[in-house]
């Protein structure tokens, strides 16, 4: 890549072992939100977090961004625990949050390390805003912008925190359908030129396809209380992907399935798509990369 | 768009919720330029609304015009007797004869330095105190009960205790003054610092700030707009207190000026003294009005 930037820190490794959260009931006990949460994130690799609403994805998030400490288990980061509000990982929300009072770089300001020096600190703040494509935006305010500039500028306001590990709590969730599939190609340009480790929440099955080398899908068992880990999926393609690709179409029809979601396809298409992408795998050891 | 109602208050627009509007996360493209424009038309409408143009001011000055008219209008046609209600002329004589003999000015002096220290003095005191009970639980569940009831302490109440503790000195009417002053302040900080967005409290937290660099970056900018207004009030009750004070123990000042005319029937210096308050108020109202315009345009 031509943007290469020498303050951006290396990606770092994630480890989350035996990690459980549970949270105060209404009635007084304890309700089990994630239990046996056993994940491995290579360095700059990108990991996405896939299930139904509430089952404990964003927790898991906070669980690694120090926000939230875990019940049990451990989360690290470059193998050391993660400390309450961690240094090495910046988070990007659902909701843009800038502060209305400050101008779009200031706020992208707000999240340079403490104790940059100022010169290289602007210098900085202005190569992200071109990063995220608004460079002709940084002395507008917050409510003058639109929600695509705003979830983007508070992407640069994640990375001027150069982490190594970036976390992404569905950070398209809000926008419109057009929009986030231009969002989600300008995440994969930012990932090549900061290559951060990348931990992203979605509900969105295709986001999730395009994006991730590793969908991690959890849920709940029946009878036993709290979600985890259900299925870990490697997509194993290059980005950028074709978005309608026959085997990203096969992979996406299994985790709507896996998510309960009636699909609509006929009664033999799963399994005979399925089949056919088996016999191919099989007649090529290349691997689907190829 | 986040729940945003506005309320005006005389002059002011002061925006609900703390966080101020954020944008509309479905708006992109060409509804953003849209929604821009939007923006900076609706603040020329509010600049329309709120002035600058002169029938405005032609508008605001006619009820006084129609009262000064009345006034005129009664005291000299014989409606009201004159021992009641002085002529106009009567008062602008007795503004000339004070001012000429210098003790308008003085009493004027007195009275604005009292209203300015205790403003001053009370609204840090809110400011901190609102602080500290609006951010901290603990505070707030040991500290608030306490102030509630001696915010519900009526004014004149504290003057016999002031008196004695402090004498007829200035102190004890700049304490009054002060006492008036902090709850307005106190009141909306601590209330405005509760509701604080919190998704952008944990924002704050999440990148690294904390105690009093979370309070400078996030917390009291979110509730400037809460702040001035809350100081607003705070200056109006300022002005209340101040006649308390000067009413009950003072030789000078305008409070001394109204009860002194009583006691001497001089209907036209009571006259004088009333008119001078309410010019003065407005006047300072309008000073920190302009202060605030200033500051919601930075931080609203």
């Amino acid at each position: 890549m031509t943007l290469v930037d020498v303050s951006a820190a290396p990606a770092l490794p994630v480890r989350i072992s035996g990690v459980q959260r549970r949270f105060p009931a209404p009635d007084g006990g304890e309700r089990v939100v994630l239990r046996d949460i056993d994940l491995d994130i290579r360095p700059g690799e990108i990991v996405a977090l896939l299930g139904p609403s509430g089952c404990g994805k964003s927790t898991l998030l906070r669980l690694v961004s120090g926000l939230d400490r875990a019940d049990g288990g451990e989360v690290t980061i470059g193998g050391t625990p993660v400390a309450p509000v961690d240094q090495r990982s910046a988070v990007a929300f659902q909701e843009p949050r800038l502060l209305p009072w400050r101008s779009i770089e200031r706020n992208v300001e707000l999240g340079l390390p403490r104790g940059t020096a100022r010169q290289a600190g602007r210098a900085r703040v202005g190569e992200l805003l071109r990063l995220v494509q608004l460079g002709h935006a940084t002395g507008l305010r917050p409510r003058q912008i639109s929600g695509g500039m705003a979830q983007r500028a508070s992407l640069a306001r994640a990375l001027a925190r150069n982490p190594g590990v970036l976390l992404l709590d569905e950070p398209f969730g809000a926008l419109d359908a057009l929009t986030r599939l231009t969002m989600q190609d300008l995440l994969l340009e930012v990932h090549a030129a900061e290559p951060a480790t990348i931990i992203l929440v979605t509900h969105d099955v295709d986001e999730a396809l395009q994006l991730a080398d590793r969908i991690v899908l959890l849920g709940g068992e029946p009878g036993i209380p709290g979600a985890t880990i259900r299925r870990v999926l490697e997509v194993g393609k290059k980005r950028p992907r074709d978005r309608g690709d026959a085997q990203l179409a096969i992979l996406r029809t299994e985790l709507l399935s896996l998510l309960g979601v009636e699909t609509h396809h006929p009664e033999d298409y799963i399994t005979k798509a399925i089949k056919a992408q088996r016999a191919k795998r099989l007649a090529e050891p290349a691997g689907p990369d190829a | 768009m986040a729940a945003s109602p506005e309320y005006l208050t005389g002059d002011s627009v002061v925006r609900g919720g703390a966080a101020g509007p954020t944008p509309d996360p479905h708006v992109t493209g060409e509804a953003a330029a849209l929604v821009a424009v939007s923006a900076y038309g609706s603040s020329a409408v509010e600049r329309r609304r709120r002035g600058g143009t002169p029938w405005r001011w032609v508008l605001g000055a006619i009820l006084p015009a129609v009262l000064l008219a009345l006034w005129w209008a009664a005291s000299h046609l014989g409606w009201v007797p004159v021992f009641k209600l002085p002529t106009p002329e009567s008062v602008v004589l007795a503004a000339v004869d004070l001012a000429q003999r210098g003790v308008l000015w003085e009493y004027i002096g007195i009275s604005t330095q009292r209203v300015l220290l205790g403003f001053l003095i009370g609204s840090v005191v809110g400011l901190a105190l609102g602080s500290l009970v609006g951010l901290s639980r603990l505070a707030d569940s040991f500290l608030s009960p306490t102030i509630g009831a001696a915010r519900a302490v009526p004014s004149l109440a504290w003057v016999p205790l002031l008196v004695l503790y402090l004498g007829f000195g200035e102190d004890s009417k700049v304490t009054l003054v002060a006492i008036g002053a902090v709850f307005p302040v106190y009141t909306t900080v601590a209330g405005a610092l509760r509701h604080v967005d919190p998704h952008l409290v944990e924002l704050g937290r999440a990148y690294g700030f904390h105690g009093l660099r979370l309070l400078s970056a996030v917390q009291l900018p979110a509730v400037i707009p809460a702040i001035v207004s809350g100081l607003r009030l705070a200056l109006a009750q300022a002005w209340l207190f101040l006649v308390a004070a000067e009413l009950l123990g003072s030789t000078m000042g305008l409070g001394f000026l109204l009860i002194e005319s009583q006691n001497n029937g001089r209907i036209d210096r009571l006259f004088l003294a009333i008119i001078v308050l309410a010019v003065l108020g407005k006047i300072t109202d309008t000073l920190v009005g302009l202060l605030e315009r200033q500051l919601l345009k930075r931080w609203g």
